[in-house]
C-alpha cells in the first residue's frame, strides 16, 4: 500500500499551489480555479485519511465538499457574468470602484 | 524508519506511460527526416472538417450556453447523493426512501424555478 | 427487507425549525414565480415565518439528534434567536428599502431565509461536517443577496470580492478540518476533545496547525483583523438592508461556531488560542477604530465599526470561561439591536436616486427631522458604549470577563480604542445637531422601517436599563447545557 504520507504530501503541494495561484493570479476565472484546486487537495486528503483510518466520515465529507464546490462555482460564474456585463472585464485589478 | 516504499503494483502503468510518450515523440521526430515539407496557405489554415474557417476561433458564445452549463453542473453533481443511497438502500429502508424523495423534491423545486424563469427557453 | 426501525421519525425533532424555514423559503419563491402580483406580501410573510421559527427555537430544550451531529441546546437557541431577529429586522427594513431601490425580486426574501437556515445549522452544529454545510449555505445565499441588484456595478464587485475571499476562507477551513480529522479520526466536535487527551495529541504541531487554520477561517467569517480586508468593500457595495443583515446574522453565527469549536472541541488548548485571540482582538480593535476615523461615508464607517465590534466580542471568547462566552452572547445581541437601528436610519434617509450615505448628508438633521436625529443619537451613543444604553452594558460585561481571565492588556486596549471610537460616532451626532441643514429631506416612516426602529430602540434601551434579564438568559443558556 502506498504510505499515507505520500498522499498527504501531494495534497499539501496541491493546496500550496492553489494558495499561490489565488494570491498571484489576477484573473477571476483563474482565482476560481485556484480555489477549486485547494478544495480538491482537501478532498484527496479526506479520502486518503478515510481509507487509512478506516472511517467513513472522510468520504462523506468529500461528497459534501464536491457538491458545495459545484454550487459555489455556479454562483461564482453567475456573479462573474454580471460583473463582466457592467465592467467589461474579469481582471481583478480593474475592478476597483470600492476603496478607502 | 521504515524502508523506502516502492509502488511495484503501479510499475506497469509507468512502463505504459513511458512507451506511450516515446511512441508519439519518436515517430514524429523520426518522421521529420523522411517526409517532404512544402507548406502553402491552404495547408496551414486551421483544419475544420474540410470547410474553410469563417470566424476567429475565440468567438463569443451566447450567454445561454453558460446558463445551461451552470444548471447542468449543479444538477449533475447533486445526483452523486443518489449513488451511496442506492448502494445501501436495502439496509436503510423506508426512512431513507422518504428522505430521498424530499431531496428530489427540493431539486425539482429548483428545476421548476429555472423553468419559470425561462432559463431553459432558447428564444424569447 | 424493509427496516423502518433503524431510524425513527423522531430523529427530525432537532431540525424542525430549519425544515420549517426551508418550506417557507420555497413557498416564497413559488409565490414570486407563480403569482408576481402578490409580491407586496413577501416581506410580511418572511417576518411571520421567522417569528414562527423563533417561537419554535425558543421552545427547544437540549435535544441531540443525528448521532450528535445536531445539538439543539440553549446555547444554540440563544444564537438562533439573534440570527432570526436579524432576519426579521432586515426583512422589515427591506419592506421600506425596496421602495427606494426597487429590489422587487422574490428571491431576495427566500435567499434571506435560506441563509438563516444556514446560520441555525451553524449554531447547533455538533459536527464539523454540519458546521461546514451550515456555513456554506449561509455564505452562498449571502453572496447572491449582495450581488442581487444587477444594474448596480458596485454590488457585482462586492459580491465577487466576497465570494473569492469566502471561498478561500472555506478552503482553508477545510484543510484545517482535514488535518484535525486525520489526527483524531473524527469530525465530531465533542469527540475531538476526548481523542486529543486519550491520543496524547496535546503537543502535536499538526493538530495545532489544523486548529490555527480553522481559527483563521472563522476570523475571516466574523471579520477579525488581519482577515477583515473584504469587510469595508463588501459592506459598502451591498444593498444597505443586506449590509445590516450581514453585520448581525453571520457574525452571530460565526461566533456561535467559534465558541462551540473552541470550548467543546479544543478546551485543552486554551493557553494557545487564548493568547492568539487576544492579540488578534487588539489588532482588530486598533484597525477597525483607527481606519473608521478617516471615513466620510457613514456606510463605510459602520463597516469599519463592525470590524471593531468583532474585536470587542472576541474578548469574551478568548477568556475561555462560561462567563466570558455569555458576555459575548449578550454583546452580539445588543450589537444586533444598535447596528440594525443605525442602518435603519441609513435606509430611512435614502430616497430614489439619492443614497445619502455620506457624513455631509447628515448636516442639520436635527432641525429638519428631530425624530430620526434623536434615534441616530441613541444608536451612536450605544455603539460608543455610553450609559444608559445597551452598548455600555455589553462592553462592561466583556471587560469584566476578560479581566477575570487575566487579559489585562486586551482590556486596556478595549478601553483606549473605545474612547477613540467616540470621535467618529459622536462626529455624526455633531453633524446632526450643530450644523445647518443643507436640504430639506422629507422622511417617509413606513410601517416596516418604523417597526425596525421601534424594536431596535426597545432593545437598546431595554438591555441598557434592565441588563439583568438578558445576562441571566445568556448565563442559563450556558450553564443549562
Amino acid at each position: 500500500m502506498i504510505p499515507l504520507s505520500w498522499y498527504m504530501s501531494l495534497s499539501a503541494i496541491l493546496f500550496a499551489i492553489g494558495v499561490c495561484g489565488f494570491l498571484t493570479r489576477r484573473n477571476l476565472i483563474m482565482m476560481f480555479l485556484s480555489i477549486e484546486l485547494m478544495l480538491n487537495a482537501v478532498n484527496l486528503n479526506m479520502v486518503a485519511l478515510s481509507h487509512y483510518l478506516d472511517s467513513m466520515r472522510g468520504q462523506v465529507f468529500t461528497f459534501f465538499i464536491i457538491t458545495v464546490a459545484a454550487a459555489e462555482a455556479a454562483i461564482g460564474l453567475g456573479i462573474a457574468i454580471t460583473l463582466y456585463r457592467s465592467r467589461k472585464t474579469v481582471h481583478v485589478d480593474e475592478v476597483n470602484q470600492l476603496k478607502g | 524508519m521504515e524502508a523506502m516504499y516502492i509502488p511495484k503494483e503501479y510499475l506497469a502503468i509507468l512502463i505504459l506511460l513511458i512507451f506511450g510518450v516515446l511512441f508519439g515523440v519518436v515517430t514524429l521526430y523520426v518522421g521529420r527526416f523522411f517526409r517532404l515539407s512544402r507548406p502553402y496557405h491552404e495547408k496551414l489554415i486551421a483544419y475544420e472538417s474540410g470547410n474553410d474557417p469563417t470566424e476567429a476561433p475565440r468567438m463569443r458564445f451566447s450567454i445561454k450556453f453558460y446558463l445551461i452549463a451552470i444548471l447542468f453542473v449543479v444538477f449533475d453533481v447533486e445526483s452523486i447523493y443518489l449513488y451511496p443511497w442506492a448502494v445501501t438502500y436495502d439496509r436503510l429502508g423506508l426512512f431513507a426512501l422518504v428522505e430521498m424523495f424530499i431531496f428530489i423534491f427540493l431539486l425539482l423545486a429548483g428545476y421548476v424555478y429555472a423553468w419559470k424563469k425561462e432559463v431553459l427557453q432558447w428564444e424569447k | 427487507m424493509i427496516n423502518t426501525a433503524l431510524v425513527s421519525w423522531k430523529a427530525f425533532g432537532p431540525i424542525i425549525p430549519e425544515m420549517f424555514l426551508v418550506c417557507i423559503g420555497l413557498f416564497l419563491i413559488g409565490l414570486d414565480v407563480f403569482s408576481p402580483k402578490r409580491r407586496e406580501l413577501l416581506p410580511w410573510l418572511t417576518v411571520i415565518g421567522c417569528l414562527a421559527a423563533l417561537v419554535m427555537v425558543a421552545g427547544e430544550k437540549n435535544i441531540v439528534g443525528f448521532g450528535g451531529m445536531i445539538i439543539a441546546d440553549s446555547y444554540a437557541s440563544f444564537f438562533k434567536i439573534i440570527c432570526l431577529l436579524g432576519v426579521i429586522l432586515a426583512a422589515l427594513m427591506s419592506e421600506h428599502f425596496r421602495r427606494t431601490e426597487g429590489l422587487k425580486q422574490g428571491e431576495y426574501y427566500s435567499l434571506m431565509i435560506f441563509s438563516a437556515v444556514g446560520m441555525l445549522l451553524m449554531a447547533s452544529a455538533g459536527d464539523l461536517m454540519v458546521l461546514y454545510l451550515g456555513l456554506e449555505l449561509m455564505a452562498l445565499s449571502i453572496y447572491c443577496l449582495v450581488g442581487l441588484p444587477r444594474n448596480d456595478g458596485r454590488s457585482a464587485e462586492a459580491a465577487m470580492k466576497y465570494l473569492l475571499m469566502g471561498g478561500f476562507a472555506s478552503a482553508i477551513l477545510l484543510y484545517g478540518i482535514s488535518l484535525v480529522y486525520g489526527l483524531t479520526g473524527t469530525t465530531d466536535i465533542a469527540q475531538i476533545a476526548k481523542y486529543t487527551v486519550t491520543g496524547n495529541l496535546l503537543e502535536n504541531p499538526a493538530l495545532l496547525a489544523g486548529l490555527g487554520l480553522m481559527i483563521a477561517a472563522f476570523c475571516f467569517k466574523v471579520a477579525i483583523a488581519p482577515f477583515h480586508f473584504w469587510t469595508p468593500d463588501v459592506y459598502e457595495g451591498a444593498p444597505t438592508a443586506i449590509t445590516a443583515f450581514m453585520s448581525v446574522g453571520p457574525k452571530a453565527a460565526g461566533f456561535a461556531v467559534f465558541g462551540r469549536v473552541l470550548f467543546t472541541g479544543f478546551p485543552q488548548f486554551h493557553d494557545q488560542w487564548g493568547i492568539l485571540l487576544s492579540s488578534l482582538a487588539l489588532l482588530t480593535m486598533a484597525i477597525g477604530n483607527i481606519t473608521a476615523l478617516s471615513q466620510t461615508s457613514i456606510k463605510r464607517m459602520l463597516a469599519y465599526s463592525a470590524v471593531a465590534h468583532a474585536g470587542y466580542s472576541l474578548l469574551g471568547v478568548l477568556s475561555g470561561t462560561a462567563e466570558g462566552l455569555s458576555a459575548t452572547m449578550t454583546y452580539l445581541l445588543t450589537y444586533g439591536f444598535m447596528n440594525m437601528g443605525a442602518f435603519a436610519i441609513l435606509v430611512l434617509l435614502a430616497s430614489p436616486g439619492k443614497r445619502r450615505e455620506s457624513l455631509e448628508d447628515y448636516k442639520g438633521l436635527a432641525k429638519t427631522n428631530p425624530m430620526a436625529a434623536f434615534l441616530m443619537l441613541i444608536f451612536m451613543f450605544s455603539l460608543t458604549g455610553i450609559p444608559p444604553t445597551a452598548g455600555f452594558i455589553g462592553k462592561f460585561y466583556l471587560l469584566k470577563a476578560a479581566l477575570g481571565a487575566g487579559y489585562t492588556m486586551t482590556v486596556i486596549g478595549l478601553v483606549v480604542f473605545s474612547s477613540i471610537s467616540a470621535f467618529f460616532y459622536l462626529r455624526v451626532v455633531r453633524y446632526m445637531y450643530m450644523s445647518d441643514p443643507q436640504e430639506n429631506i422629507a422622511l417617509d416612516f413606513t410601517p416596516g422601517i418604523s417597526a425596525v426602529l421601534g424594536i431596535a430602540l426597545l432593545g437598546v434601551l431595554g438591555i441598557g436599563l434592565l441588563p439583568g434579564s438578558v445576562i441571566g438568559q445568556a448565563a442559563t443558556a450556558l450553564l443549562g447545557q
